[in-house]
């Protein structure tokens, strides 16, 4: 991946940035109806469900490429301290949904994997999986600092920067993931400005004159009334 | 294949359930009148747990959120996007739009990001400013008593600032700007670029008893589950409902409006997308509100001996002077928020401050203004978090890549600490810019489809290239690094192809002139007295301000002319 790439990819996970129905009850089927999503319900429409279920259904990985992509997940994201590593949040298992449900990735996943067990073999006769620590260690070193890394190994540090976008993309969206990074929200809240260690910490303040165009979370259930200029009343 | 006829006749049948269609719903049931509500796509109601994916978690879907299926993502309320099977659209070889459509309870209303900006005084009547495009028939003061209701019927959120083209309105009080926002104010501040709280259709204090109050769960795209946000389906079709006067037909693809040999409109036929039947549906008053592609689809495709170029079309003006928002978009890396304390800073949907347009284009070498938005923050991870986590270690003197644990401290110290800016700026309608049937295409319900033929002029691509240019000056301030490169004249300057900011209107204009325009002031055709449009097609020019507000504005008035045009007994 080259750096312009690389940084178009690193925004992507940090940005959010017939029937006659009458009255209020529909007469249609629910989304769901029918069939029981191994998924999970999520709101999917029936297309989506039947879609989802194909897919798990579905192999495209081979015993050996699957065992091969667990021992590199951990690798890249081994246990540490309370939190589990890569296959402890079942990372194998979501890149083997994700080849299946993007099938642009399937190349360079089966193609990579074949890659690098070449390597392994031309330096040490034998596969990836079946390496030693320093030999794994040996052949990660020279893919995964694209910065050093000789010309020689380029499709190999393309491919390594998947896995590793991969392998960390399917970890921090678990729940171990999101616990071992902290994440604190999706639940009902409210959100009444930043906490005021972080205010000095940072060296910044509200000033008053924004302020007073906030909400008083104190009376957020109040009905809201105005006077005929629109200045809120309560 | 027969055509099944309903017996009923109604006052008005509605086709298209979003922004134009669920007011005109609201209004028209409530005082009384039989309404038909015909929406292309299925029942959706947010606040019904089988729909629901507020509060999911990234791990309820296989893909952790991606975009394999809907094109923001699992979790989006959206359904459809710019691509739907089954329902193709063409271009113009050379040209480009991409053309989004949510066909549902509710339309793209159920995922749209809520920023709800009235036209000012200048927005409806541009042209006497510079001289380019057309006026409005209208002006600001003829629409503001209706965006005053829309303000207390919906609910918005935002402040009083005084600001002579980015009218007031009723607004409930804004949420408090989080630590990347107190960033943006202090950045912008110092490069002069003016910025105030968001004004968005948020219920941050409670506006009636039917409603919630936001929970601040920063997820508005999935649509509320308290109906804390706007959303057509919640906010306006299902209290329409209560009155009784409303039958709503869903999976009802609408074909054409049907006319009598006085060229009057009678009603309109559909596919039903269940049965792939062929109904019509009989009316006193037509009022379409599909989108203004759709809805100037169904007009030109409504072909009669009395209206050979579709119904009310003798101007040839449907479809023409289509226009989109220009964008463009940067992401800055924030030195300051490196290693942030975590807490939860969940907000409101997407941003909480943004910069209203703020120069005059006297002094600058484009037309017409963008206003700025912007993101960040400690948002909940999905498909795409963790991406290339280490490359802003190039930043601070560290090697990128790598592997073990040293991956977890660069997550964890770069979480939060990325601002994303982008530019909404406002694009001259142009006769040439337009949508037509195309001659040889039809849709898996047999209707012919739309062909696009859209280009940006040198007047966007400079409005976009002087947004580039502000958002490095503002993010200089505070010494953020731009990241990627700043795109230049070859990809000119990274203006989004046309479609893709979703504000796309003007496809049957208002106008006093029924040689120059389709509808008049009161979104009523021309030469069809008792067919309306009260989407995105009747706007003239659509200011660098997210349509949403003014479609309802409009809908609003048009639904009150069309209860007293049938009281009198005009139609």
């Amino acid at each position: 991946m080259d750096r312009r790439e690389s940084m178009k990819s690193m925004l992507v996970g940090t940005l959010a940035g017939g029937l006659v129905i009458n009255g209020c009850a529909p007469s249609g089927e629910p989304a769901s109806q029918g069939v029981t999503p191994k998924t999970g319900l999520y709101g999917r429409m029936p297309a989506e469900i039947a879609r989802d279920q194909q897919l798990i259904e579905d192999k495209f990985f081979s015993e050996h490429e699957l065992e091969t992509i667990a021992v590199l997940c951990d690798l890249i994201l081994p246990a540490s301290g309370e939190f589990g590593s890569a296959n402890d949040a079942g990372v194998p298992e979501f890149i083997a949904f994700i080849a299946k449900d993007m099938r642009y990735q399937q190349v360079p996943l089966r193609g990579g994997l074949m890659w690098l067990d070449n390597r392994a073999n031309r330096k040490f006769g034998t596969n990836f999986k079946s390496c030693t620590g320093s030999q794994h260690k040996e052949l990660l070193d020279e893919i995964a600092y694209p910065d050093k890394a000789t010309p020689e190994v380029g499709q190999g540090v393309r491919f390594f920067n998947l896995m590793r976008n991969l392998t960390l993309t399917g970890y921090y969206t678990t729940k171990m993931g999101i616990d071992a990074l902290g994440y604190k929200g999706n639940s009902p809240n409210v959100w009444d400005g930043v906490p005021d260690d972080v205010l000095a910490e940072h060296g910044l303040a509200y000033d008053e004159e924004w302020l007073a165009k906030c909400i008083d979370q104190q009376t957020r259930n109040e009905i809201a009334k105005w006077d005929d200029n629109g200045n809120l009343l309560n | 294949m027969q055509i099944i006829e309903s017996p009923k006749v109604y006052d008005a049948i509605i086709v298209g359930s979003g922004a134009g269609g669920g007011m005109a719903t609201k209004i028209l049931s409530e005082a009384g009148l039989q309404v038909a509500l015909v929406e292309a796509g299925p029942f959706y109601d947010p606040t019904d747990p089988k729909f629901m994916t507020q509060l999911k978690w990234p791990w309820e879907s296989p893909r952790r959120g991606a975009g394999s299926t809907r094109a923001f993502g699992d979790f989006d309320a959206a359904y459809g996007g710019w691509e739907i099977d089954g329902e193709p659209y063409t271009r113009t070889p050379g040209t480009k739009f991409d053309w989004f459509r949510s066909h549902m309870l509710g339309g793209r209303t159920n995922h749209w990001g809520r920023i709800s900006l009235r036209f000012g005084p200048n927005d409806f009547k541009h042209k006497d400013v510079d001289g380019l495009g057309d006026n409005w028939p209208i002006s600001y003061d003829d629409i503001k008593p209706y965006y005053d209701r829309v303000d207390k019927l919906i609910g918005i959120f935002g402040s009083k600032e005084g600001l002579y083209n980015e009218p007031d309105g009723f607004f409930l009080p804004a949420p408090k700007p989080r630590l990347h926002e107190l960033y943006y104010i202090k950045a912008a501040r110092q490069a002069g670029v003016k910025v105030i709280p968001s004004r968005k259709s948020i219920v941050t204090k409670r506006i009636n008893d039917d409603r919630g109050v936001c929970f601040y769960c920063s997820q508005c795209s999935r649509a509320c589950s308290v109906k804390a946000d706007f959303s057509s389906s919640s906010a306006l079709v299902f209290p329409a409902q209560k009155s009784g006067n409303v039958d709503l037909f869903v999976n009802a693809m609408v074909r054409e409006v049907s006319t009598d040999s006085n060229g009057l409109a009678t009603g309109v036929s559909y596919v039903n997308k269940e049965d792939r039947q062929e109904y019509r549906l009989k009316g006193r008053t037509v009022v379409l509100a599909a989108s203004a592609c759709s809805s100037a689809r169904i007009v030109m495709n409504s072909k009669s001996g009395q209206h050979p170029n579709g119904i009310g079309n003798g101007s040839d003006v449907t479809g023409k002077y289509l226009h989109d928002s220009t964008g463009s978009s940067r992401s800055f890396f924030v030195p300051q928020l490196m290693d942030r304390k975590i807490y939860n800073e969940d907000g409101v949907a997407g941003m909480h401050v943004y910069s209203p347009w703020w120069l005059d284009n006297k002094k600058l070498d484009f037309p017409r203004g963008y206003h700025i938005e912007l993101g960040g923050g400690l948002g909940m991870p999905s498909y795409g978090f963790g991406f290339a986590a280490s490359e802003m270690n190039m930043f601070v003197g560290e090697q990128t890549g790598g592997y073990g644990d040293k991956l977890r401290d660069d997550v964890r110290k770069y979480y939060g600490a990325t601002m994303g800016v982008a530019g909404r700026g406002e694009c001259i309608a142009r006769e040439d810019n337009y949508c037509e049937i195309d001659p040889n295409v039809v849709d898996e319900w047999g209707i012919p489809v739309l062909r696009f033929n859209y280009t940006w002029s040198d007047n966007e691509i400079k409005q976009v290239k002087h947004m580039h240019e502000t958002f490095e000056e503002i993010f200089d301030k505070i010494g953020a690094i731009p990241l990627g490169d700043k795109p230049g004249k070859d990809s000119n300057y990274g203006i989004a192809d046309p479609g893709r900011i979703i504000h796309e209107v003007g496809t049957t204009r208002m106008g006093d002139d029924p040689k120059t325009s389709v509808l008049n002031k009161y979104q009523q055709m021309h030469e069809v007295k008792n067919v309306f449009i009260v989407d995105g097609g009747s706007f003239v020019s659509q200011a660098d301000k997210n349509p949403t507000w003014t479609i309802l504005a409009l809908s609003m008035r048009t639904s009150e002319y069309i209860i007293e045009q049938l009281k009198s007994k005009n139609i």
